[in-house]
């Protein structure tokens, strides 16, 4: 019934009615949670002080508590980087599983943020009255955080899918910038023609932009119903999307250079590898590790399959979480609030590279303005703000995405280095996750 | 001294029931005091957290459903468990090869050093020995860099040769190109190792020998060679356990060849992906033991055949 209704109905519609039917009446006055909070405890509790520990590896991090704990005298904030993306989750479930150890406030990407929400590890801020903080926030970030009705954390960065392009590659062989993937798929081909060491984009295979791809696609291959979990990596969507990437990793029109690599950057900076369709943060990224390309590389909307509608999807980006184990969980949320809220935080945010989620923030004509030497001088942000305002609604991560990520090397990864087909690596994830939720206590069905 | 004043003969009449007891207890006592230090760092380091292993592989903790035990249910799992058992096919693969090449190379050094006939023989000595003292994780690190396909040293061979012959991170070469790593970074103890079993040969044989007309040759065959059985053994065992726990250098490489190093590439990846990435503490605890058990039961097999040799 749910699944027939998910398809059908728009998804914001579908997410009330899934809320109502999960949550019932019992949690929409706020107060009714375990810990009986309300707003006004979040601003006692800030005047009260105390002390919190962060974990975090955002560059930002340390300015930011610097800049609250002058605001807030009486706080006092212990920042520990406990390790970028899986390496802080690590520790984090460790600490979990332990039952202490975990910090008061923590770090979390939003494919991550569903596996801490599931075991019960994370602090609901509705009980504070943080659900106001809605319209502060972009859909696509506000999405990620509030899942069956709670609220998780709230949005620091986003990452909404762009495509960064080599302009001065693109001319230099006369190719048009591709709007449609179909269009994508013909300049690969008289890219790589051309210049048999230049690629349309560097894929080895990533989660993060599989999953991404699919979403833009409108593939919904995870449904999450509490412990229920169904997964269909087939779907209409997924397979749209796997048809149409097979056309790029068979004729090998990829450059099979992981990401973040020595090699990565250097043929970013070289002309080697001519676009990459990647989340808003992509910016701070090459130009601090493609010196040489400066002046080469240009924004673009991410390319549809139809060529009218702009859709896209959230690349990377995450929010802070209060964890249950804290002591102090009111003081926690005030620190989160400010942190991902205030102008004064945001703002450092901002000068540190992070794209940010607050509308307000996306929408001020100051950061619309921006016009990046390394673009050539091309107002970009004008373009990735768009492309936050398209985000499609309606994508769900697995309760276990971490470690479904962990393990796609081994699977979809393997179609990729046999430059076979990706639904074929995308059954055995398919089959692999079934399993490992199934081991793991979930009812989990593979449609 | 202080019974000085006894007789000898009063003092063996007088003391020696109380005495014999007394030392035997106090001896009891001194001996456990002296292996006291040695007791508690084994049970502390090595009993308990074997213990605790083969406590923990008893049970499957879920994400949902919480903790039970489940006897050997994990055992059977593993037993039955492909991705376990390409691990171990490919950590098996490489013992058998990169082992006998590393202990051929280190031996013909170790020779070469003893020959007496090298050039700045002390140098050549550090030199290989060195890359013992890099630490792993860096060695794997400086590697990665030699080997990449675009930035490194094999991309600028690569090209200055026009074509693409050199290939370290595709699935035919990965396993020759940790093989090359491992052996660079272990030569050189190994080397040692020989070196030291060749300096205390007494003098005598050689001299023994050369008097009977031995060559160099025959000197190698029949005197120094036989006195490195024992350090072959020695080594032999240390390479097969370091082969069993290869970790470091492909685990690193992992960032720069993802598809082709998995997560079950060699069975202590599995181990720690399985922990570390998938909460599967139990399951990893299970695949810690039956590899220790297989590592414990080839040495052993190793040592026995080894010495016998040795005592032929």
């Amino acid at each position: 019934m749910h699944k027939r209704l998910r398809t059908i109905v728009g998804a914001a519609v579908t997410t009330i009615a899934v809320t109502a039917a999960l949550t019932g009446c019992s949690n929409s006055g706020g107060g009714s949670s375990n810990d009986g909070g309300n707003a006004g405890q979040v601003d006692a509790a800030l005047k009260a002080g105390g002390t919190l520990t962060y974990w975090s590896w955002t560059p930002s991090a340390a300015a930011q508590v610097k800049a609250f704990e002058k605001a807030y005298p009486k706080v006092t904030v212990k920042l520990v980087n406990a390790g970028t993306g899986t390496d802080e989750y690590t520790k984090l479930q460790n600490s979990v599983k332990a039952g202490s150890g975990a910090p008061d406030v923590a770090q979390v990407e939003y494919f991550a943020l569903p596996q801490f929400a599931l075991a019960d590890s994370l602090t609901d801020l509705t009980q504070y009255g943080f659900n106001d903080l809605k319209s502060k926030y972009t859909s696509g970030t506000w999405g990620s955080v509030s899942l069956d009705g709670k609220l998780y954390g709230l949005p620091q960065d986003s990452g909404p899918m762009a495509m960064f392009y080599n302009k001065t590659l693109f001319e230099k062989y006369s190719i048009q910038v591709p709007k449609t993937w179909d269009e994508y798929i013909a300049a690969a081909k008289k890219l790589h023609k051309a210049d048999p060491k230049a690629y349309i984009n560097s894929d080895t295979g990533d989660a993060g932009f599989t999953t991404s791809m699919i979403w833009q696609a409108g593939g919904r291959p995870f449904e999450v119903d509490g412990s229920k979990v169904s997964i269909n990596l087939q779907d209409a969507g997924t397979k749209k999307w796997a048809d149409t990437w097979n056309e790029l990793v068979e004729n090998k029109l990829l450059a099979q250079t992981p990401g973040f690599t020595d090699d990565w950057y250097k043929q970013l900076a070289g002309g080697e590898i001519a676009t990459q369709i990647t989340g808003a943060w992509f910016p701070g990224v090459i130009e601090s590790g493609a010196k040489a390309g400066s002046g080469d590389w240009a924004v673009a909307p991410i390319p549809t399959y139809d060529g009218k509608t702009a859709v896209t999807a959230e690349n990377g980006g995450g929010a802070q979480v209060v964890m249950k184990q804290s002591k102090n969980q009111a003081l926690a949320a005030g620190f989160v609030k400010w942190l991902n809220s205030s102008d004064d935080s945001v703002n450092t945010f901002l000068a540190s590279g992070g794209f940010p989620s607050t509308t307000a923030t996306l929408d001020s004509s100051e950061f619309l303005a921006t016009k990046p030497d390394y673009f050539g001088g091309q107002a970009i942000n004008e373009v990735l703000k768009s492309s936050s305002d398209s985000v499609a609604s309606g994508w769900k991560y697995l309760p276990f995405q971490v470690y479904a990520n962990s393990i796609y090397a081994d699977t979809v990864g393997q179609s990729y280095a046999d430059f076979s087909d990706i639904n074929t690596g995308l059954k055995a994830w398919q089959t692999a996750l079934v399993k490992y939720g199934n081991e793991q206590g979930f009812t989990v069905t593979a449609k | 001294m202080s019974s000085g004043t006894l007789t000898g003969a009063k003092a063996a009449r007088l003391e020696p029931t109380p005495r014999k007891r007394r030392r035997t207890g106090r001896g009891k006592q001194t001996g456990w005091m002296f292996v006291a230090p040695f007791m508690v760092v084994l049970i502390l380091m090595l009993i308990v957290p074997i213990g605790y292993a083969i406590y923990l592989s008893l049970f499957r903790d879920q994400l949902i459903g919480g903790n039970h035990f489940v006897g050997l249910a994990n055992y059977i799992q593993l037993l039955q468990d492909s991705k376990f058992w390409s691990s171990f096919g490919r950590v098996l693969i490489f013992l058998v090869i990169q082992v006998p090449v590393m202990l051929v190379l280190a031996l013909v050094a170790a020779l070469a050093l003893d020959s007496a006939r090298l050039h700045a023989a002390s140098f050549f000595r550090i030199a290989i020995f060195l890359p013992y003292a890099v630490p792993g994780v860096v060695a794997a690190l400086i590697w990665g860099f030699i080997y990449g396909p675009q930035f490194g040293l094999t991309g600028s061979f690569n090209d200055l040769l026009g074509s693409d012959l050199l290939k370290p991170f595709t699935s035919t070469w990965i396993l020759t190109s940790i093989g090359n790593i491992v052996t660079w970074e272990f030569l050189g103890y190994n080397m040692i190792i020989f070196f030291a079993a060749l300096r205390v040969v007494p003098a005598e044989l050689y001299e023994a020998a050369s008097l009977d007309g031995a060559g160099s040759l025959r000197t190698i065959i029949s005197i120094k060679l036989p006195a490195l059985r024992g350090a072959i053994v020695i080594a032999s065992i240390f390479s097969i356990i370091g082969s069993f726990q290869l970790f470091n250098e492909p685990n690193l490489l992992k960032t720069l060849a993802p598809n082709v190093i998995g997560t079950f590439f060699t069975p202590n990846m599995y181990a720690y992906n399985l922990s570390f990435a998938g909460q599967q503490f139990n399951y990893s605890a299970t695949v810690a033991i039956v590899m220790g058990v297989i590592t414990a039961v080839i040495a052993y097999i190793v040592q026995v055949r080894g010495t016998r040799q040795e005592n032929r």
